[in-house]
């Protein structure tokens, strides 16, 4: 009971990585920004024409131009159409289960503060089986880049009613029209305590890229709304905001204060298709940083001992 | 009050008689929540710890926040303390509930000490059947401390009490009392300081026998005093975990408010989320990140994180998932023992999906599993939960201080650069594949994704049914070769019989001591203990071969076909004997020796 039946190991890698000789490391100042080639992996298995699309070429746009490497970005998804997000990027990444995504990339945030944690993912799988998870990880300011591709509907499961679904819209599950108010993305967000909240549309390239960086660059929960077109259950949702389809793509003013929280509220509040730029944007403290202080802190009083010295003392009070 | 060495005679009539010797005893107090007699209970449990004696505790809480009846139950031992006992040489009885409630587990002849100013109705009958000690605990206390008319402290005056009677140590319990107080305002242990001297000065002498222990087995060695669930948390820390994700719920919570409170010194952090699948889902990101982390619970939030448990098992993540078994289905009774989450730690989820269980038995069981769970679940890149119980969770023992130095772990990840990598490689030795923690450079520029999907080498999705069946057999192959590693169980009297009594959890010790009583009537007991619940060691048909009954004792339902529990099941569905049957309760309490013992006695007369 008291030796160890399976003791510990320093574990070598398996597989491939341990039958092939450790790689030169080229300094990173010697590297190249990688290439498009060099970060798409799998050929996205969406629709021609799904909105998508775009949100992707724009991420790796963001990469190459900020020079990212690979091994530095971690890509998190749940499930959707849109959350096949992880397969196409050549980085680290993550498919976890539908709704949970946010959890699962605070884990990695919170744990690999070295990391930039990208997540992405659908309407469904943000404001309805994953509303809960969207509110928290606000609150809590957890630093990262949340990109919902909202296409108000479900895409994976093939056109049933969304949580953003506009009143009257003819799904499978409401073919008389959708009846429940829809739910609106950035008024949740502020409310919950999303220190950055922006709103953007795949249509518009340019902006999508912006508002991408933006939210890589703020420290703490950043959240994009991308209106991103399901070609293939909802088409023509949003040519209202697009200029090409006759729409109006209209930014928000630049005399609106990004700090205050009542007039990005009174923003969200503007008829369809709204506005678009960053509705919020606030320095709050993060999660990150607030568990980094408390572990400082506590660091400070056992400086210079190791682990086991550390656990000793408690043990020797349990005498 | 086992091997009782009855003193001589006293001399004179007047003069009390000499302290009998003692090998253990059985005490019980019994009171309100709020009188703090768990307290007393750890006093006497930690005294016993540091006198090199063997203890081992019970208790109950109540279920509402508001308070009310109480047990604790303390075992102190100078040989091996297998459990709690199952009836009590003493009882402390602070009101009249408590009185009627409890006095049947004395055993007869047993002492009854009752506060005189609550317990006014005793049955003639009882008189005869126990000594009965009355003393005003409630208002002598208040004496004690200078009548504010409140009895707070007669916990403290009852601890008094029992330091005379028990010829405790005086110096040493003192020193665990400033110990306790020694935060707190200094009038706080001056009061207490009194409350204790007015019991102990209280003249119990004429009234009672007074006892004294023989010295401790466990001469020499440093001991330590801990509930089942401190001994987890500290396991987990020694193993080198260093992120966590919970959200409370008996009898989980202390797991996770110890590690919230100790995890910053060592440079981790324990997240409080919003519902039981967020932290599982965090703390698989967490092991994500490179370094195994761990989320727990209990009862319901157990049923909550099945799905996340599949995606761990499909994508090969290494994890810890605490589970402290309580009373169930649905809220059940939450401050009860049960072994009913057999199932669903083996089972639990869809699909075929292979995971690590392993139960530990003792307090200082819960320390070792600890880290060999988070050994097992990074080499084998798997999850595994831990299945402990309320049982255990709550109560205490003292063991051996662990060797920390050697003991304590770093297992931060590896993020040296690799040529090549695919997280599901086929070719991999017992199908075996190491999680690659993000930040890691791979050369060949092909980097994992982890899915739940079913995937190729690399993590990419796949709908190819024969890279479906490849796949599942490497998540199943991997734990059989774990299988082939776990040693078989030895076994506990002679290797071959009539009954051979199987445990698993916390019922080793019950089963144990029932082995013992039953050895010295002459019957042919022995007992197995499975560690191990998924995957079971190899080779227990071969022990089960040497015995003409085989039964398998579990807190839990006799199930729909009446064989057996949910081990029971287990054992059946791997060894097709029907030799294999089960005894099960649901009272939510522990084992009581004699409820093994009248089982045997059926079995063995009637075979
Ligand atoms: C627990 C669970 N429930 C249901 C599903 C089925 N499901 C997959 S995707 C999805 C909705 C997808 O909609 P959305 O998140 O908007 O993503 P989109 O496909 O539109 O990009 C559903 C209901 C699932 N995978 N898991
Ligand atoms: S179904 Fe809709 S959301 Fe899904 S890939 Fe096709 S167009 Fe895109
Ligand atoms: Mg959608």
């Amino acid at each position: 009971m008291s030796s160890l039946q399976f003791p510990f190991d320093v574990l070598s890698r398996t597989g491939a990585a341990a039958s092939l000789p450790a790689p030169a490391v080229i300094l990173d100042q010697d590297r190249k920004p990688l290439t498009k080639k060099e970060v798409s992996a799998d050929h996205p298995t969406w629709c021609p024409g799904c909105g998508d699309f775009s949100v992707l070429a724009l991420y790796f746009k963001l990469i190459e131009r900020r020079k990212i490497w690979h091994e530095k970005i971690t890509t998190v998804a749940g499930i959707g159409c849109s959350s096949r997000f992880p397969y196409f990027v050549q980085a680290h990444g993550a498919h976890y289960i539908h709704g949970r995504a946010l959890p699962f990339a605070t884990g990695v945030s919170l744990s690999r503060p070295d990391l930039h944690v990208f997540v992405f993912g659908g309407d469904g799988d943000a404001f309805s089986i994953g509303g809960n998870h969207f509110v928290h990880a606000a609150r809590k300011n957890v630093k990262l880049t949340y990109v919902v591709m909202d296409n108000q509907v479900y895409g994976l499961t093939k056109k049933q009613t969304s949580p953003t679904s506009p009143i009257g819209y003819k799904s499978k599950t409401d073919i008389w029209g959708a009846a429940d108010r829809p739910l609106n993305p950035m008024k949740l967000a502020i409310t919950a305590g999303a220190t950055f909240v922006a709103r953007t549309t795949a249509t518009n390239p340019n902006h999508v890229l912006e508002m991408m960086e933006a939210a890589m660059d703020h420290d703490g929960f950043s959240f994009v709304e991308c209106l991103s077109e399901c070609v293939e259950f909802y088409e023509g949702a949003f040519d209202a905001a697009n200029p090409r389809k006759g729409g109006k793509f209209e930014l928000i003013s630049k005399e609106h204060d990004v700090t205050d929280e009542y007039a990005a509220y009174k923003l969200a509040d503007a008829p369809w298709p709204g506005q678009f730029g960053i509705f919020y944007k606030a320095a709050k403290p993060t999660k990150n940083q607030n568990e980094a202080k408390i572990i400082s802190d506590h660091r400070a009083k056992v400086a210079g001992q190791a682990d086991w010295q550390i656990l000793q003392k408690s043990f020797d009070r349990m005498k | 009050m086992s091997a009782v060495v009855e003193p001589p005679a006293p001399s004179s009539p007047s003069q009390p008689r000499p302290p009998a010797k003692i090998t253990e005893a059985v005490i019980r107090l019994a009171g309100n929540s709020q009188d703090g007699i768990q307290a007393i209970g750890g006093f006497l449990a930690r005294l016993a710890g540091r006198s090199e004696q063997e203890v081992m505790t019970f208790m109950t809480i109540p279920s509402t926040i508001s308070g009310g009846p109480s047990i604790f139950q303390v075992r102190v031992g100078s040989g091996e303390v297998l459990t709690s006992g199952d009836e009590a040489d003493l009882l402390m009885a602070f009101y009249q509930h408590s009185y009627n409630d409890h006095l049947s587990s004395l055993k007869p002849g047993g002492i009854v000490i009752y506060d005189s100013d609550h317990v006014t109705e005793l049955k003639p009958e009882n008189l005869e059947k126990y000594r009965h000690i009355g003393v005003a605990i409630s208002s002598l206390t208040v004496e004690a401390i200078g009548g504010t008319g409140r009895d707070k402290g007669k916990n403290v005056f009852a601890l008094g009490l029992l330091a005379k009677m028990f010829d405790l140590n005086i110096p040493k319990l003192t020193r665990l009392l400033e110990e306790r107080f020694a935060s707190k305002d200094a009038s706080v242990l001056t009061n207490a300081m009194n409350a204790f001297n007015a019991g102990y000065n209280y003249e119990l002498a004429t009234a009672a026998q007074l006892f004294q222990f023989q010295p401790g087995q466990n001469v020499g060695q440093a001991q330590v005093v801990m509930s089942g669930n401190e001994a987890l948390a500290w396991g987990l820390i020694a193993a080198g975990v260093r992120f966590g994700a919970g959200y409370p719920i008996t009898p989980w919570s202390d797991i996770m408010e110890l590690l919230r409170r100790e995890l910053p010194k060592y440079g981790g952090m324990f997240i409080q989320c919003e519902d039981e699948i967020a932290s599982i889902s965090m703390a698989i990101g967490g092991s994500y990140g490179g370094r195994v982390a761990v989320t727990g619970s209990s009862g319901p939030g157990i049923s909550l994180k099945t799905e996340a448990l599949g995606w761990a098992v499909m994508a090969e993540m290494p994890l810890i998932v605490v589970d402290v078994q309580r009373g169930g289905p649905s809220t059940g009774m939450p401050t009860n023992i049960e072994q009913s989450d057999l199932n669903i730690a083996v089972f639990g989820g869809h699909g075929d999906s292979p995971r690590v269980v392993v139960a530990p038995a003792t307090v200082e069981d819960c320390f070792y599993t600890a880290i060999e769970a988070v050994n097992v679940a990074r080499k084998f890149s798997v999850p595994v939960i831990i299945l402990t119980d309320q049982g255990i969770a709550t109560r205490i023992e003292a063991f051996r201080l662990p060797d920390l130095q050697k003991l304590v772990q770093d297992i931060s990840p590896d993020l040296s650069a690799v040529a090549d990598h695919r997280p599901y490689d086929l070719t991999a030795p017992n199908g075996v594949t190491r999680h690659l923690a993000p930040g890691t450079r791979v050369a060949s520029g092909k980097y994992p994704v982890v899915t739940g999907l079913e995937h190729d080498e690399l993590g990419h999705p796949t709908g190819s049914g024969k890279l479906h069946t490849a796949m599942t057999s490497k998540r199943r192959n991997k734990l059989r070769r774990l299988a082939d590693k776990i040693p078989l169980p030895t076994v506990f009297g002679s290797d071959h019989g009539n009954v051979l009594l199987v445990s698993w959890g916390s019922s080793q010790g019950p089963v144990q001591e029932a082995v013992k009583y039953a050895q010295a009537e002459g019957i042919s007991v022995s007992s197995v203990h499975i560690k191990y619940v998924n995957p079971l060691p190899n080779g227990l048909d071969a022990i089960f071969s040497r015995f003409t009954h085989v039964l398998v004792v579990e807190l839990n339902d006799e199930g729909l076909y009446g064989f057996g529990g949910q081990m029971t099941a287990l054992l059946r569905s791997r060894y097709c004997d029907p030799k294999i049957v089960g005894l099960t309760k649901s009272d939510g309490l522990t084992w009581k020796i004699r409820e093994i013992l009248e089982r045997v006695h059926t079995l063995t007369t009637k075979a």
